[in-house]
């Protein structure tokens, strides 16, 4: 009897989360996978085969797309890990408990508004009539107006502002589990400013700084309003042919394909950082 | 205790405040090279800032630090040889032990070959030869112990300062480290501050011990000095065990003063600052259980015989701790007293409820002025 009650208040408590698995990402991807293998020989006639993902490597636009999106997702993301670990650090070692909380709720203002609000707001920034370029003129440091959407910086700083929070968070939980005496000790040991950073606060930090750069890179690798509307026609962000392919051309078949590829590179790119910071998966989610 | 008259740190009229709160009120002390000195006291009394001013993670408001005689007070804490053992030891978990010990020689840019000679040699020392490839994690709370004070005394510090390391330990390894602690300082021979809220920790390892309150050094002295002739009614009550009673002198009685104790004894003992000597002073005095023989009344017309002090009693319970087993008895008054004797579980043992008397000489009565 007892033994039932427990096994059943195990299935209902596994339920929720097992239906959550299998129906919004299991069966989705296989799917996906199922799709992505279809290839179309003439009208309502399918064959299996690879020819959608050997489509993408013949035609460089595609693969140098995800190759950019690719870089440029790791340039966001170091520039969020260094602009979010001095943030990081002061919310958790040198802000007061009072201080910190207020930080952390500053942090996490810019989330209570929709992401496509956010980007308006880089928008009315930005734009040629925009406050900056408008301020500049009237400033005389500009004689006329001056366009700053719709190219690769704009894009860069629109999306380090989205997901700087998602580094801040892992980075601030981590030092804060750090102990005082730890740093104290780098410096009564002899070291300098710098040699305790590098070889004590950095290497403690680091299962946060891994799960930091993960979330950050898979959130800008997958983000699609941000580079559009920043960027415009110029910004070739592989979501946007994804997107291209399922809705312009109807062509899901070669969308999916284009979606387990992100997938796949994604992956392929986290494991090699996990590789070479000698960090493991379940390292960085225990410690943070 | 070292025979030289060479003084390794000299702190001088050193004040600090934080905010409204004197933590360190104008202390002065120095140390001579290579003894064993302990700060004593209760926590809260401005021990830990103390040894962090020495060390350089706090400014003193006003004073002077001398490290071998050169002034501290311009020196960064990295540029000190003051090295610190900290109170949960702080040894960096992501090195093996081999690198926590060569990280202070790395940043001094010693060469490869020297971090290996030296780390191995201090290794050997502390008798812990093989574990320098071992992870952090993998060590007891000893070996952590060792590892830490290791990892400063390869740096061939001039004071090494120790914070409270032992209060992380359980009981039985507590009494252990404190003995190794004394031999690795005295293989090392270099001058170790230890503070600590743990008395018999600092009696125990020191060769002398400053007994702090409130920001102030109340006395300094060797463990026996402050046992057994405190100056001070702090002292007296934080050092050691102790019947306390407030009174009001009476008289002097040749060397002695006559006391009467608020509860309405009257007792005899020997004035132990200068201004107990006056009449109708108000005074705290103390006995310590051991100097206090427990005798079974037998006979009632036995007299008191002169400098004693004699009560009687009825045993309340007995507190049996193998050699330091002690009586709680019960005064006429109703006070519990607190007496040392012998449990050696055979017939004679006394027990609860039998009618004693209390007996101890003046002497050993210490009395201070309130």
């Amino acid at each position: 009897m007892q033994k039932d009650i427990k096994r059943l208040s195990l299935i209902l408590l596994f339920a929720p989360f097992a239906l959550w698995i299998t129906l919004l990402i299991l069966l989705p991807h296989i799917g996906m996978v199922v799709l992505s293998l279809r290839e179309k020989v003439a009208p309502r006639v399918y064959e299996y085969g690879f020819a959608n993902y050997i489509e993408f490597f013949n035609e460089p636009i595609y693969w140098n797309t995800l190759i950019r999106t690719g870089s440029m997702s790791l340039l966001v993301t170091v520039l969020a890990l260094i602009i979010g670990f001095p943030i990081a650090y002061y919310i958790a070692k040198i802000a007061g408990p009072r201080l910190r909380g207020a930080l952390f709720l500053l942090c996490l203002i810019p989330l209570w508004v929709s992401d496509l609000i956010r980007a308006f707001g880089w928008i009315l920034l930005l734009r040629e009539t925009g406050v900056i370029s408008s301020f500049l003129q009237w400033l005389g440091i500009l004689s006329g107006p001056i366009e700053m959407l719709y190219n690769d910086v704009a894009v860069i700083i629109g999306l380090v502002y989205t997901v700087i929070l998602f580094m801040i968070v892992p980075l601030a939980s981590t030092l804060d589990g750090m102990d005082n005496s730890m740093i104290e000790a780098g410096y009564n040991l002899g070291g300098r400013g710098i040699t305790v950073l590098r070889r004590i606060i950095i290497p403690y930090a680091m299962p946060g700084i891994a799960s930091g750069c993960i979330i950050v890179f898979m959130l800008t690798a997958g983000s699609y309003l941000t580079p559009i509307l920043l960027g415009g026609k110029n910004s070739s962000w592989f979501t946007e042919q994804i997107y291209d392919q399922f809705i312009t051309r109807y062509n899901w078949e070669s969308g999916a394909a284009f979606g387990m590829l992100l997938l796949a590179f994604t992956s392929i790119v986290v494991w090699l950082g996990l590789k070479l910071t000698g960090q493991t998966l379940a390292n960085t989610v225990t410690k943070t | 205790m070292p025979d030289s008259t060479a003084i390794d740190l000299e702190c001088i009229n050193i004040s600090k405040t934080f905010g409204d709160v004197l933590a360190v009120d104008n202390v002065s002390f120095d140390i001579p090279s290579g003894s064993f000195f302990s700060i004593l006291g209760p926590s809260g009394c401005g021990k830990t800032t103390l040894i962090r001013m020495i060390a350089g993670f706090e400014q003193p408001d006003s004073g002077e630090i001398r490290i071998k005689g050169a002034s501290v007070l311009n020196t960064a804490p990295n540029k000190r040889n003051v090295k610190m053992v900290f109170q949960h030891l702080a040894l960096f978990p992501m090195m093996n032990v081999y690198e926590n010990i060569a990280y202070g020689l790395r940043c001094r840019g010693v060469a490869k070959q020297e971090i290996d000679e030296r780390v191995n040699n201090v290794l050997d020392r502390i008798a812990l030869p093989d574990v320098g490839e071992r992870e952090i994690h993998q060590l007891s709370g000893g070996q952590k112990q060792r590892i830490a004070v290791a990892r400063c005394m390869v740096l061939d510090p001039d004071v090494l300062l120790l914070d409270e390391p032992l209060g992380a330990l359980d009981l039985k390894l507590r009494e252990a480290m404190k003995i190794e602690l004394k031999l690795l300082q005295h293989q090392f021979d270099t001058t170790f501050i230890y503070i600590t809220h743990d008395q018999s920790e600092a009696l125990v390892m020191s060769d002398q011990v400053a007994i702090m309150n409130q920001g102030r050094f109340e006395q300094v002295g060797t463990p026996q000095e402050l046992y057994h002739n405190p100056q001070s009614a702090f002292v007296a009550g934080f050092v050691g065990d102790s019947n306390r009673w407030s009174g009001t002198t009476v008289e002097s009685a040749g060397e002695a003063l006559k006391v009467k104790t608020d509860d309405g004894l009257e007792l005899l003992a020997m004035p132990s600052d200068s201004g107990s000597t006056d009449r109708s002073q108000k005074v705290s005095i103390f006995i310590r259980p051991e100097f206090i023989q427990v005798e079974r009344t037998r006979d009632e017309s036995e007299h008191t015989q002169p400098g004693q002090n004699r009560l009687t009693g009825v045993v309340d319970s007995l507190l049996f701790n193998g050699a330091n087993s002690r009586a709680l008895v019960r005064s006429p008054t109703d006070q519990l007293i607190e007496a040392d004797i012998v449990l050696t579980g055979g017939f004679e043992d006394l027990k609860p409820g039998e009618d004693v008397q209390l007996i101890w000489s003046c002497e050993q009565t210490m009395c201070f002025s309130v």
